[in-house]
């Protein structure tokens, strides 16, 4: 457990144990990239289905006559707007997982490739 | 008696098998990272499969069936929040998680603050969200098995927690994290087939047709079409709706922030794989909410209010046992009696699988946290010292767990889980979120979210109408009740972030900002994360 002796020690010794790959790494035009990209997609989405979510528990709360809409026979607006929020779901995780796949994925496994390479030239290793 | 004998004997071959499994994983637990991770050699799918078995609650199976059965439309809000907060765990939570840390929640806060002061937060924060979850469930499977034994006696209840208890002490002390995934994996695919039996012979009985069903349940409710429409168990008065709203938030935020579900993230290999589970894990706990659906609203058209509804006597837990009988052939016939006890022995897995998990949290932040990060900061402590303590603290918790459990049968156990989502909502969400995506956050911020969260959540649910004032509190004839909500998200939840914030911007602490630079390229790419380890 070589890299626990590192975990235990103080706040003020992080610095000590910092790895200068992470500094190059960090600074790279590919790190900028997978960032940007993986917040340009995580950071709206969270805020889309927060407020679709709200939506959903206001409407519930206040807006029982048009909830109560019957659509086709005993099935509601209040069931279908449900429902539709498990589709929503469904369909955010399913569109995460493909962009994550084809747009964030290979710039992760680069930089976490020239982090291989890199490291072993500094003799040392990312701990904690 | 032979029907209690059928219920007994599944209910002990669901014993038996987990223990078997546990006892063959055991023999492949050998270092701390096999205890904490299982070797983070699971697959996706393993994984996923596992999180929804620790995830997918008896208050899930029973509760949110047994509230459709019994306030109809309002049970499947429960079902909505559960699910939709998957998104939050899987776009901002697991991936990054799984390359910052290694075992336990505080793990990624330690990684650029001050160990002893976050990873004590932190680990109080485990305990506390655990022991309330692990209450719930071990209320609910005193009730269960009382009640399926047709004895309402407290002897058999207490028997049962006790026994329950020394099960989960079991599962983790031998098997460690790989005997807890297996038991997880195992129930959730019982549960799965269990219910997807009940919801075909279900909609069976209403042709498949989803619109007779609703319409069946609305007319057996005696509630007609408001039994298909919001309100009526939040009501209308404007407190309810703000208890509800409050609810809605601590539900969608809590799970991210539950220790059991954080802790799952480390079984796998990658952060890839960390993604793949969640979203298999989305897949399986949406389709079983959707049945639960069916479960509930076909509890409401075919079962006798008398046996549901507790307003006229009955038992809203027992809807989906009940059901099973039912849609068997009735009680008396054999039918009904198989698939009775069938039903009881998977919630009875469920139940087991899921307290595991919470013990399994708990006992390895004590371990890691506590004794390794705290106690012994300046020592080195060796994996088989570390997994000792873990394995002690499994023994300490499950007493702490079996004792309170036994006067806590009084409380509500939708309630105790809505307050377990609550706190972690609360207070370790923000420290997430915030450590995750601010350079600038410190020890002073996470300490300070995390204590204020709990204390605030906790505290507010004390000065509710929980405990005092009205004749279903926990002591009605008292009256401190200056809080007017049961449920303190709406205010401890954004208390927990404020707190976060405040506690930053006034401390300074450079060498956090400067560890979040590896912090940040590790979260993202993995580059010099835990990997699996190898036998």
């Amino acid at each position: 457990m070589r890299e626990d002796d590192a975990v235990t020690t103080e706040a003020p010794d992080q610095a000590a144990r910092h790895d200068p790959v992470y500094d190059r790494l960090h600074e790279s035009s590919e790190f900028t990239e997978l960032r940007k990209r993986y917040r340009g997609f995580v950071i709206p989405a969270t805020v889309a289905f927060l407020a679709w979510y709200l939506l959903y528990v206001f409407m519930s709360n206040w807006a029982g006559g048009f909830m109560a809409v019957q659509v086709v026979g005993n099935i509601n607006v209040a069931l279908v707007f449900g429902l539709l929020q498990f589709v929503t779901t469904f369909g955010l995780a399913f569109m995460y997982s493909r962009y994550s796949n084809a747009r964030l994925d290979p710039l992760a496994r680069n930089l976490e490739q020239s982090y291989r390479d890199q490291a072993g030239t500094t003799g040392k290793r990312g701990q904690a | 008696m032979s029907d209690q004998f059928l219920t007994t004997f599944l209910f002990l071959s669901v014993v038996a098998l987990t223990v078997g499994i546990t006892f063959w994983a055991s023999r492949q637990t050998k270092t701390a990272t096999d205890f904490y991770s299982g070797g983070r050699s699971f697959s996706g799918f393993q994984n996923g499969l596992a999180i929804g078995g620790d995830y997918m609650s008896a208050a899930s199976f029973l509760g949110i069936s047994g509230a459709i059965a019994v306030y109809g439309y309002d049970g499947f809000l429960y079902s909505i929040g559960f699910l939709v907060a998957w998104l939050v765990a899987l776009l901002l939570v697991a991936e990054m998680l799984r390359n910052a840390g290694r075992y336990t929640m505080a793990d990624q806060l330690a990684f650029r603050m001050n160990q002893r002061k976050v990873r004590t937060a932190a680990s109080v924060s485990t305990v506390v969200v655990s022991i309330f979850y692990l209450l719930a469930q071990m209320v609910g499977a005193g009730t269960l098995v009382a009640l399926l034994l047709g004895v309402d006696s407290e002897a058999i209840k207490n028997i049962t927690i006790v026994g329950v208890g020394v099960l989960m002490i079991f599962y983790v002390v031998v098997g460690g994290m790989k005997g807890t995934t297996y038991v997880q994996i195992t129930k959730a695919v019982l549960l799965m087939l269990g219910s997807a039996l009940i919801v075909v012979l279900v909609l069976a009985k209403f042709d498949f047709n989803l619109s007779s069903l609703l319409g069946a349940a609305a007319e057996n409710s005696g509630k007609g079409d408001a039994f298909l429409q919001p309100g009526l168990q939040y009501g209308s008065t404007l407190t309810s709706q703000i208890d509800f709203l409050s609810l809605g938030l601590a539900l969608v935020l809590g799970t991210a922030g539950l220790p059991h579900i954080l802790i799952r993230f480390y079984t796998v290999p990658t952060a890839r794989d960390a993604r793949k589970s969640v979203l298999w894990a989305i897949g399986l706990i949406g389709a079983f909410y959707l049945m639960t659906l069916v479960l509930g609203f076909g509890a409401a058209a075919l079962l006798d209010r008398e046996a549901v509804d507790p307003a006229v006597g009955g038992n809203q837990n027992l809807a989906s046992p009940l059901l099973a009988e039912a849609v068997g052939g009735g009680a008396g016939s054999t039918g009904g009696a198989v698939l009775l006890a069938l039903i009881a022995a998977v919630a009875f897995a469920t139940i087991l699988a899921v307290v595991a998990g919470l013990t399994l949290a708990s006992s390895s932040s004590v371990a890691h946290d506590l004794y390794k990060g705290v106690l012994k900061k300046d020592e080195v402590v060796s994996e088989k010292d570390e997994v000792r303590v873990a394995r002690i603290a499994a023994f300490a918790i499950g007493a702490i767990a079996i004792v309170l459990s036994i006067p806590a049968q009084r409380l509500n156990i939708a309630f105790l889980v809505a307050l377990a989502f609550a706190v972690a909502a609360s207070a370790n969400l923000p420290a997430i979120i915030y450590n995750m995506f601010w350079r600038r956050f410190n020890t002073r911020g996470a300490t300070w979210s995390i204590y204020g969260g709990l204390i605030s959540a906790v505290g507010l649910v004390l000065l509710s109408p929980v405990m005092s004032s009205l004749p279903t509190s926990m002591f009605p004839d008292a009256d401190f009740a200056i809080f007017p909500l049961n449920n303190p998200g709406i205010v401890s939840i954004p208390l927990g972030f404020l707190l976060g914030y405040i506690g930053t911007i006034t401390s300074r602490e450079p060498s956090a900002e400067e560890r979040f630079t590896e912090l940040e390229v590790r979260a993202l790419t993995g580059a010099g994360a835990e990997g699996a380890t190898h036998h």
